[in-house]
């Protein structure tokens, strides 16, 4: 088997992976991207609305437009791109294993790697869906490639379960090619997608959303002819209240999970709360030489932070690979607490202005988000509201640290 | 003039597939007529898949005389067939030893081979049982199998051995003629027979009294189940039972042969055609599963499923009609039914045979070619592979990955897989953790390239589609 050597190898060449190969290409890094599509740009591909690029272009464009962006800048330079390349296997010395039908299975040995496979979708298995299992329930994701790529329209009655992003983007989606969007059920009180989709896909359109309301069975065989929901309370669903609804069609939009099926087996620390792996402010994992970025790290609301974010992981792979990576200050945990679900990135080097992501558990209305060092306050910033839908973002000064990093809300 | 069969097996399920498998191998014509647009699209899709030792079933019935019989045909069909197994073992969890005693006189009865296990040798061979339990009983001769594709397999064999398969065929009528030989009507065309074998599982009683045999009553009984992630698998090593009560086995906690494990299934009395789980059942599950194994991770859930057992009685129906000559019947084979298929399908062909006085055939397909699963292959064979069909390397289902070739061998197979579903059984393409969301699409078009059909024609099984109707913005004009 032929064995090859790139600085670094990105696996996955979505939004993430371009960014990091771009970074790390900037960098001088000889770099390889392993796609598995027949073409760059990852899901962005298959969403064709608006609302992309607004941060990081400060432009309003489509997926396949902030793709494009991407993917040009890719061809204008040596990053070598292997498309339709799974990669099947990661060895804690960096060697990938990677399959493809135009060179087999090959191995390739990598200076350092950029994880950035991205994420997949809850399936109904996963949310134990109960009642029949029929033709007609499909990932909203699923639907909307369907749509949107191959041009099928999967129902005319459609239901949608969770309030995820691309729900509510195919709620609307689907309603503008004529479907009858009934209902959408979410199990929590909130939202669980971006403030803008439940205004410019939902209310704008007129499609109710209930929620703490969940399905309780799936009704007909072999395909989906309706459903019975009903309301929840401490997440149980109260079946004295139980309502049907027909519908020839169900969505599922309830939670993405970042696929990091590659590191099964591998002696790396993983986050139980975001899925990914736990990574420093270079976004390096406990793997030396392995990074991680965008939603296989953690899951994304805005494309452009994933772009950011990957531009970190990418250059700091090219410099890992080449030698260069500098010396950094003692490092600190960086600790979530109470309302705070995660912050990221887990350890932080001391040394400079780093930003922060956070999400929140809940909806959480005047508060502050304190960040601490020791005794000693780095940041406290006061928010109308915060939701989990929403990923926050601060900057804190990480200059002189004095003890582990703890993230929390005041209310 | 409608043709006429030596045989007409009705129904293919497991039995009728092995018992087509067995009836190909003698010097006579034999069609097997399924509902559904495959085969093992009902009980046999949705069962704990469990090659049962036969150590439980009461002494001098006809479930312990088949499932001892049939448990060493099974594993020797499992090689010849190239059907993913696994011979772990099962034992059955006790908090203590007489509770066990039981069994373990139906075993000597049965002449099954087990051994009362104490706590300590329960925990070298099963380190996960809960705290509670003292002993377990341990029968090596058990193990588990790939259901479904174990019916498949057959259902080739038989196809390549001259057994005709016609799918989408469901049984409407039987009648009989002068000459005495059976008509079988379906929508697809009447077919005269000889004999008729009625392994119809679930409608087994129907198709008995459209034949005017002997009337059963029928009861049904759904089992729940949860599937979990292929990284479950490491924490189970053996088929796991609490004690057997009246309603059945008990849940059990067990490796799948393709590398998941399952928990399930519960006993809900139900009607015929319910195959819905509820949300009461499933937790019942939750609450039960702990019971006899300690690290239950319902988290890593990855779908649930449910199959219905057909009763009737409390034994299986097996043999020749008193009441109609040459009709022949498999029926009300709940468990342990999936282990008794080999030897209940030699018992009827043996019998089908000599009133037939048909020979055995010279020269049959005893061994399946073994169908190429990418992942199986070492990485010198698998580069061999791609240089001559490069869609060996073009991975379309990433969670099990699964190649495009793979799946346009499916397709391409003995008895044509012609779904998603049909895919899914025989390549497991959307069996992992991402369910199919990724790969469905691609395996859609695959069959639609591959079957020449349009994309809104390829079904997921059953006569769904899944890609309903164009958008708007699509002429095809």
């Amino acid at each position: 088997m032929t064995e090859l050597f790139y600085d670094v190898v990105v696996i996955g060449g979505g939004p993430a992976g371009m960014a990091a190969a771009l970074a790390a290409r900037e960098k001088g890094a000889k770099t390889l991207i392993l796609e598995r599509d027949v073409r760059l740009g990852g899901i962005l591909n298959q969403c064709i609305h608006q609302g992309f690029g607004l941060h990081y272009f400060s432009q309003e464009m489509t997926g396949p437009e902030y793709a494009k962006r991407f993917s040009d800048a890719v061809a204008q330079t040596d990053i070598e791109v292997r498309l339709e390349a799974m990669a099947l296997g990661l060895g804690e010395d960096r060697t990938v294993s990677v399959l493809s039908p135009s060179r087999g299975l090959e191995k390739i040995r990598a200076g350092a790697v950029v994880l950035a496979m991205g994420c997949r979708e809850r399936t109904a298995g996963a949310i134990m869906l109960p009642g029949t299992r029929p033709a007609g329930i499909y990932t909203a994701g699923m639907a909307q490639k369907l749509c949107n790529v191959s041009g099928y329209l999967v129902g005319k009655e459609v239901v949608i379960l969770g309030s995820g992003d691309i729900g509510l983007i195919m709620a609307r989606r689907m309603t503008t090619e004529g479907a009858k969007v009934k209902l959408v059920l979410e199990l929590m009180p909130y939202s669980s997608g971006l403030k803008r989709n439940i205004v410019q896909c939902l209310e704008d359109y007129d499609i109710p959303i209930k929620y703490s309301h969940t399905i309780t069975r799936v009704v007909g065989s072999p395909r989906i002819t309706g459903l019975y929901y009903a309301p929840v309370k401490d997440r149980k669903p109260i079946l004295e209240q139980e309502q049907y609804v027909s519908c020839d069609a169900l969505l599922l939009s309830v939670g993405l999970i970042p696929e990091n099926d590659l590191l099964n087996g591998l002696d790396i620390e993983m986050s139980p709360v975001t899925g990914g792996a736990t990574v420093d402010e270079r976004r390096m994992t406990t793997i030396d030489g392995v990074f991680s970025c965008g939603n296989v790290l953690h899951v994304h609301d805005l494309v452009d932070n994933v772009s950011r974010e990957a531009e970190i992981a990418g250059a700091a792979a090219a410099d890992f690979a080449m030698g260069k990576l500098a010396e950094r200050g003692k490092q600190y945990a960086v600790v979530a607490e109470g309302d705070v679900r995660y912050a990221l990135p887990q350890r932080i080097h001391e040394g400079g202005v780093q930003k922060l992501f956070f999400r929140v558990g809940r909806v959480v209305k005047n508060c502050r988000l304190v960040v601490e060092s020791g005794g000693k306050t780095l940041l406290s910033k006061k928010y109308m509201v915060l939701a989990p839908g929403e990923m926050g973002s601060v900057d804190i000064d990480a200059s002189a640290l004095e003890g582990d990093i703890k993230v929390r809300l005041e209310i | 003039m409608d043709r006429l069969f030596d045989c007409v097996v009705i129904g293919g399920g497991v039995i009728g597939t092995a018992v087509l498998d067995r009836l190909a191998c003698y010097d006579l014509s034999a069609l097997l007529l399924e509902k559904e647009d495959d085969v093992a699209s009902f009980a046999t899709r949705a069962n704990s898949g469990i090659v049962h030792a036969g150590y439980d079933c009461e002494p001098n019935t006809l479930k312990a005389k088949f499932n001892v019989l049939g448990n060493p045909l099974m594993w020797r069909d499992a090689e010849l067939l190239h059907v993913p197994c696994l011979k772990c073992g099962s034992i059955v969890v006790a908090r203590e030893r007489e509770q066990l005693d039981e069994l373990v006189r139906k075993a000597e009865a049965n002449g099954v081979e087990v051994e009362v296990l104490d706590r300590k040798r329960t925990l070298e061979l099963e380190p996960n049982v809960a705290d509670e339990v003292g002993f377990s009983l341990y029968a090596p001769s058990a193990g588990v199998i790939s259901p479904y594709q174990l019916a498949i397999a057959y259902a080739d064999r038989a196809a390549l051995n001259g057994g005709e398969i016609l799918l989408e065929a469901p049984v409407v009528g039987i009648a009989r003629t002068s000459d005495g030989n059976f008509e079988v009507q379906t929508p697809k065309g009447t077919f005269k027979a000889r004999i008729v074998i009625n392994c119809a599982g679930a409608y087994g009683a129907n198709v008995n009294d459209m034949a005017g045999a002997e009337h059963y009553e029928t009861s049904y009984r759904r089992g729940d189940y949860f599937v979990l992630d292929n990284t479950e698998r490491k924490n189970v090593n053996t088929v796991i039972f609490p004690l057997p009560t009246a309603a059945g086995k008990g849940i059990l906690v067990a490796p799948t042969a393709d590398g998941n494990v399952i928990y399930g299934p519960t006993a809900n009395d139900t009607s015929l055609g319910d195959t819905a789980t509820t949300l009461e059942s499933l937790d019942e599950l939750k609450r039960n599963v702990p019971l006899s194994y300690k690290r239950p991770a319902f988290n890593k859930c990855i779908r649930v499923y449910s199959g219905l057992r057909t009763i009737i009685g409390h034994d299986f129906v097996i043999g020749e009609s008193e009441k109609v000559d040459n009709f022949f019947m498999a029926i009300g084979i709940c468990s342990p039914g999936l282990t008794s298929a080999p030897a209940i399908a030699e018992f009827l062909t043996d019998g089908v045979a000599k009133r037939l006085g048909a020979a055995r055939k010279q020269n049959v397909v005893a061994e399946l070619e073994k169908p190429v699963r990418v992942k199986e292959l070492d990485d010198v064979a698998l580069n061999e592979l791609i240089k001559k069909d490069s869609r060996f390397g073009r991975i379309v289902c990433r969670c099990e990955k699964v190649t495009e070739g793979e799946i346009v061998q499916a397709i391409h197979s003995p008895l044509p897989a012609r779904t998603v579903d049909a895919v899914k059984r025989r390549t497991r393409a959307g069996m992992g953790r991402c369910q199919g969301g990724f790969c469905c699409t691609r395996v859609m078009e695959i069959l639609s390239r591959e079957l020449n059909i349009p994309l809104t024609e390829v079904k997921k099984g059953l006569g769904a589609n899944i890609a309903r109707y164009r958008i708007k913005e699509v002429n095809d004009d």
